[in-house]
């Protein structure tokens, strides 16, 4: 804190287009994904009239693996990403776990949710506390959901099917496919949690903390609101 | 009537020279009468129940002309016999003569006519003779606690006699859902300790047919294809064989329309259950389980249990009767007290985050006010 670090610039160029293409995707996918998944496991109220002038079930199921490709293709493709764009792109699947200092921000911003800090720490990407969240609910939630819905996808794919070669193993490894449904829709409840906190901290930061969050991922510039050091 | 197939004569240590004295499956049939024409019908419909092109049927008929019987041990563990009764009534009246004659089947303490020592001994004869040539058949399973003394053949817990025979066995067919999985001996808290046979036998092919108990004619053309191409029918990762246990009942049910159409039965009493809607929403587990009961069906092809109005309960997954009603669509979860599903769990807890972040907003916002203009 002592060491005068003023910040010369007030906006820094962090999120760049392609990722904040995947960030909205992933958004709506998720959504879809969310909303036809809870109605395939409770299905809405029967059709009336005959079976031949209907597919809802069809549809429901079609959007949901539609958004199903999307959102796990867009995690490769952010993977990918991870590579290829700067350094706040690598954030998301690397919380620096072995960092005494790392640990040190975690509990500072622990302490500042807790109204036990007057003021928060400024971060260009996320603060530790958000990357923690970021990697544990949102990556491993993510990449639990891909694995557990393609192996479903799978079994109407069927046997030697990419998805079955790939992913079919899940399914003995969790006892048996209804095993793997309920996995899979606890999951889905995991993600929801995570989207509730993502939303609402990123609306509370961005009111209360030091950076701007929101119009970030719309338009890729962080924006400070103080020149004081970080 | 076991007994007397037994071929004569034979050295006792008759491992290299396979029995000429044995009979080949066609002679068995005919001298049980059963007509050429008749014969070659039995080799077509086999074909096709195998799922086999109509070329095989040629194929059947030479290898049944040409083999000699194979040996079948049948032992019983912890089971209820259901899979013997389906066996017995396997539709096609050729496919259970035929099977239960040409698979000369040395030892099946149930349907055997021996009693008591004289049943060990054929077993013990058989194992001797057929060392490394023979099937054996398991129904039912064997339970570990005490020292297998939940069940006792012989003066002997059964887990002896299993690990015995299947010491010098060819192959191993696990019958049905007890020997596959574990079944309802199986299900918590499972007292006897009662475990599938793969978790005993472990140097040994496994061909697990689940069911509960499986389809008679699953059984039998599992056996038939064994018996006419002499190898293990082509298994799943789990060890199931792919002709029969491939899809899921919901892949095949004739009742799929309604389900993509989006009706449903809601109520075991409503229009919809009289109009033969999907059973989706009443718990039919069809979409969660593998067999072939919407293609094969009951009872020469009578029917099957979504066909009779009543949902699938999953008879041949692993640990069925552990997954909650057979009347719910999403799974029980017990591990949370009070037996509730994922929907339930997942709606509590969204709601105390959700409450949560409420309360966290409001002190922000009163924090917020408190503070204001001692920023900058």
């Amino acid at each position: 804190m002592e060491t005068i670090k003023k910040r010369k610039q007030t906006a820094v160029y962090v999120y760049e287009a392609p990722l904040r293409l995947w960030h909205w995707v992933t958004v709506l996918s998720v959504i879809v994904l969310c909303v036809t998944g809870y109605f395939i496991g409770s299905p809405l109220p029967t059709m009336p009239g005959e079976a031949i002038d209907n597919y809802l079930m069809g549809y429901i199921r079609f959007a949901h693996f539609t958004a199903g490709y999307i959102a796990a293709i867009g995690f490769l493709g952010r993977i990918y990403w991870a590579f290829a764009g700067n350094s706040h792109a690598r954030e998301l699947f690397m919380p620096k776990l072995f960092s005494r200092k790392w640990w040190g921000e975690v509990w500072h911003e622990v302490r500042w949710y807790l109204f036990l800090e007057k003021t928060p720490k400024k971060y260009i990407g996320h603060n530790p506390l958000g990357q923690m969240a970021m990697f544990f609910f949102f990556v491993l939630g993510m990449i639990f959901m891909i694995i557990t819905g393609f192996a479903l996808y799978s079994e109407g794919l069927g046997q030697g099917s990419w998805a079955d070669t790939m992913f079919g193993w899940v399914i003995p490894m969790m006892g048996q496919s209804q095993d793997v449904h309920t996995w899979h829709h606890l999951g889905m409840w995991y993600l929801i949690i995570f989207i509730m906190l993502h939303v609402y901290v990123a609306i509370r930061e961005d009111i209360m903390s030091r950076q701007s969050l929101i119009s970030t991922m719309v338009g890729g510039w962080r924006m400070f609101k103080d020149d004081r050091p970080d | 009537m076991i007994e007397s197939q037994h071929p004569q004569g034979e050295p006792a240590d008759g491992v290299t020279l396979m029995p000429q004295s044995i009979e080949t499956f066609y002679e068995v049939m005919r001298r049980q009468g059963i007509t050429r024409r008749s014969f070659l019908k039995y080799c077509s419909l086999t074909a096709a129940a195998l799922g086999l092109g109509p070329t095989f049927a040629p194929r059947i008929a030479h290898a049944m002309e040409t083999k000699e019987r194979t040996p079948v041990i049948w032992v019983h563990g912890l089971e209820c016999t259901c899979c013997s009764e389906s066996f017995i009534r396997s539709a096609h009246p050729l496919v259970k003569d035929v099977v239960l004659s040409m698979i000369s089947l040395d030892y099946d303490d149930t349907l055997m006519a021996a009693a008591g020592h004289q049943a060990e001994a054929a077993l013990e004869e058989t194992i001797q003779k057929y060392k490394g040539k023979y099937i054996l058949a398991v129904e039912g399973n064997p339970p570990l606690n005490e020292d297998g003394m939940f069940c006792i053949v012989g003066g002997k817990p059964f887990l002896d006699q299993l690990k015995h025979a299947a010491k010098d066995a060819a192959a191993v067919i696990a019958w049905g859902s007890c020997a596959s999985w574990g079944c309802v001996q199986a299900a918590r808290p499972n007292p006897t300790q009662a475990v599938p046979i793969h978790k005993v036998i472990t140097d040994k092919p496994i061909i697990k047919v689940p069911g509960c108990p499986p389809i008679a004619e699953v059984m039998t053309g599992v056996i038939t294809y064994m018996l006419t191409f002499g190898r293990l029918p082509e298994l799943d990762r789990q060890g199931r064989p792919k002709m029969f246990y491939s899809q899921r009942i919901h892949d095949k049910c004739y009742r799929r329309p309604h389900f993509d159409a989006g009706q449903f039965v809601e109520q075991w009493d409503d229009e919809s259950a009289r109009k033969g809607y999907c059973l989706y929403k009443v718990g039919c587990k069809g979409p969660t389980t593998y067999n072939a009961c919407s293609t094969v069906r009951w009872n020469e092809g009578t029917s099957f249990p979504i066909q009779a109005g009543h949902g699938c309960i999953g008879c041949s997954e692993d640990g069925f009767w552990d997954k909650g009603s057979f009347y719910d669509r999403l799974t029980n979860i017990p591990q949370f007290g009070i037996e509730k599903n994922a929907d339930e769990i997942g709606m509590a807890v969204a709601g105390g985050v959700g409450a949560a972040v409420a309360a966290h907003a409001a002190v922000s916002a009163v924090k917020r006010a408190q503070h204001k203009g001692d920023q900058e």
